[in-house]
């Protein structure tokens, strides 16, 4: 009988961590595409580390840093009896930490694709830097925020190296579907293997069909 | 009364460039700035709405002091109430004709203007329609209704029409002259159009190489010798 656990507990896992990205990348694309800061650099590098870091090496030291062993870790654990290593909340965490740069990145571009023009003429129209986010660039960079999305969800969904280290491989807790088949093909069941990873082949696939099929569908917006 | 003396290094293609613009405009005044391009017009129409920080001088509008480089002034371009129209129209593209113009609306103001203007530039029949369906003519008469819902003292055009065919420039030039008088406008437009600038302005401030060059009636200062030696015979 397929155990369907850890498909639900990755589903939830990339809507949660989609759903927390979408909130706090938001700003921080707004600032790194309009800021002038000399430290945005410093900033877009950190965000993109983890395109480039092995997902094992971003694991390992956030397991370093949750572990009640150590500073972090044992303070959460004795000042708000929160433990982040081996648990759904730490995952989730470990997650968009993993998954940042695949929010930011279109939302930020989408930004700065907006014309200027635009963005001075809700200024000279008395309009505030909130006002203006909030009524012209969000609703006008809806694709770039749709494909953030679906790609740091896709990704989450995808994950191993990070939530192998830091959630280990706990059923109905932490044991998504990327582990589970590396725990089916060390039991040698290839055939439960074999469905649970064509089952995210198909899934996959579709994802990537949705992100295509929104950019194509919207790439004519004009500006006017 | 618009008092003007600002001054700003720009580097453009031409290198760069010492802009010095030093002029007094009356209320209700059509000035047109002309010059050839990368003289610093336009530089000129987002340091007074406040878009470009001038690195040295003052703008004194009606006793208001917008910017003073001395005594640390710059006030934001949304507390300058100016209407400002670029060439690119810029339009929200995701709102209706009707919803640009309300996007506009200053807290609690009453939505009547908004009818007032969509009627006075004849787009009532477009007014729910998107940006993006409408010709440059009715794009640049959204922008002109828009940038006058706020009922600004002073009006800002940076070649808003050198983007449209010569028919739909000659209606909008009457358009603009239009609500210049009846919204009491002080208005300044930048082109290098020379039919626009003598149809439209009694005076014209010549731009080049960032200085004003000569200062007076559209006939006088123009370079127009063929011209007018024509239409004097």
């Amino acid at each position: 009988m397929l155990d369907f656990e850890p498909f639900y507990l990755t589903l939830k896992l990339a809507l949660t961590t989609t759903l927390v990205l979408f909130i706090i990348c938001t700003p921080i694309a707004y600032w790194l595409a309009f800021s002038r800061s000399r430290f945005k650099v410093l900033i877009e590098a950190f965000v993109g580390l983890p395109l480039v870091l092995p997902p094992s090496v971003l694991g390992f030291y956030l397991l370093l840093a949750f572990s009640p062993e150590n500073s972090f870790g044992k303070f959460l654990e004795m000042h708000f009896d929160i433990r982040l290593v081996f648990t759904f909340p730490g995952l989730v965490i470990a997650s968009v930490i993993y998954s940042l740069p695949f929010m930011i990145q279109p939302i930020q571009s989408g930004f700065r694709m907006v014309p200027d023009a635009l963005i001075e003429t809700a200024y000279t129209l008395g309009k505030s830097k909130l006002t203006t986010l909030i009524k012209v660039l969000i609703p006008n960079i809806k694709t770039a925020l749709l494909t953030g999305c679906i790609l740091s969800f896709a990704h989450t969904i995808g994950e191993f190296g990070v939530v192998l280290m830091v959630g280990g491989n706990i059923p109905k807790e932490t044991r998504m579907i990327s582990v589970a088949i590396y725990d089916e093909v060390e039991a040698m069941n290839y055939h439960q293997a074999n469905v649970y990873s064509s089952i995210l082949l198909v899934f996959s696939f579709l994802v990537l069909v949705s992100v295509y099929l929104v950019n194509h569908g919207t790439r004519k917006t004009q500006y006017a | 009364m618009i008092n003007l003396n600002i001054s700003k290094k720009l580097s453009g293609a031409n290198g760069e460039l010492n802009l010095q613009f030093n002029t007094k405009i009356l209320p209700r005044e059509f000035v047109t700035i002309y010059g050839p391009s990368g003289a610093g017009k336009t530089s000129v129409i987002r340091m007074l709405a406040g878009l470009l920080e001038p690195d040295g001088g003052h703008i004194e509008v009606d006793d208001n002091i917008w910017f003073d480089k001395e005594k640390k002034i710059n006030v934001k371009p949304q507390l300058r109430n100016i209407g400002i129209i670029f060439q690119e129209y810029s339009l929200f593209p995701n709102m209706t004709v009707r919803g640009n113009l309300e996007f506009a609306l200053e807290k609690n103001q009453s939505k009547k203007i908004v009818n007032e203007l969509l009627r006075l530039t004849e787009l009532e029949q477009l007014h729910d329609k998107k940006p993006g369906l409408l010709s440059g003519g009715q794009k640049q008469r959204v922008a002109l209704a828009r940038a006058l819902i706020r009922k600004p003292k002073l009006l800002l055009l940076d070649e808003p029409l050198s983007a449209l065919d010569t028919e739909m420039q000659v209606k909008l030039q009457d358009y603009i002259l239009q609500v210049h008088q009846q919204f009491n406008l002080t208005t300044i437009l930048v082109s290098h159009d020379l039919n626009e600038v003598i149809k439209m302005s009694k005076r014209v401030l010549v731009l080049e190489e960032g200085q004003i060059k000569k200062d007076g009636l559209p006939l006088d200062v123009l370079p127009l010798n063929h011209l007018k030696s024509f239409l004097i015979r």
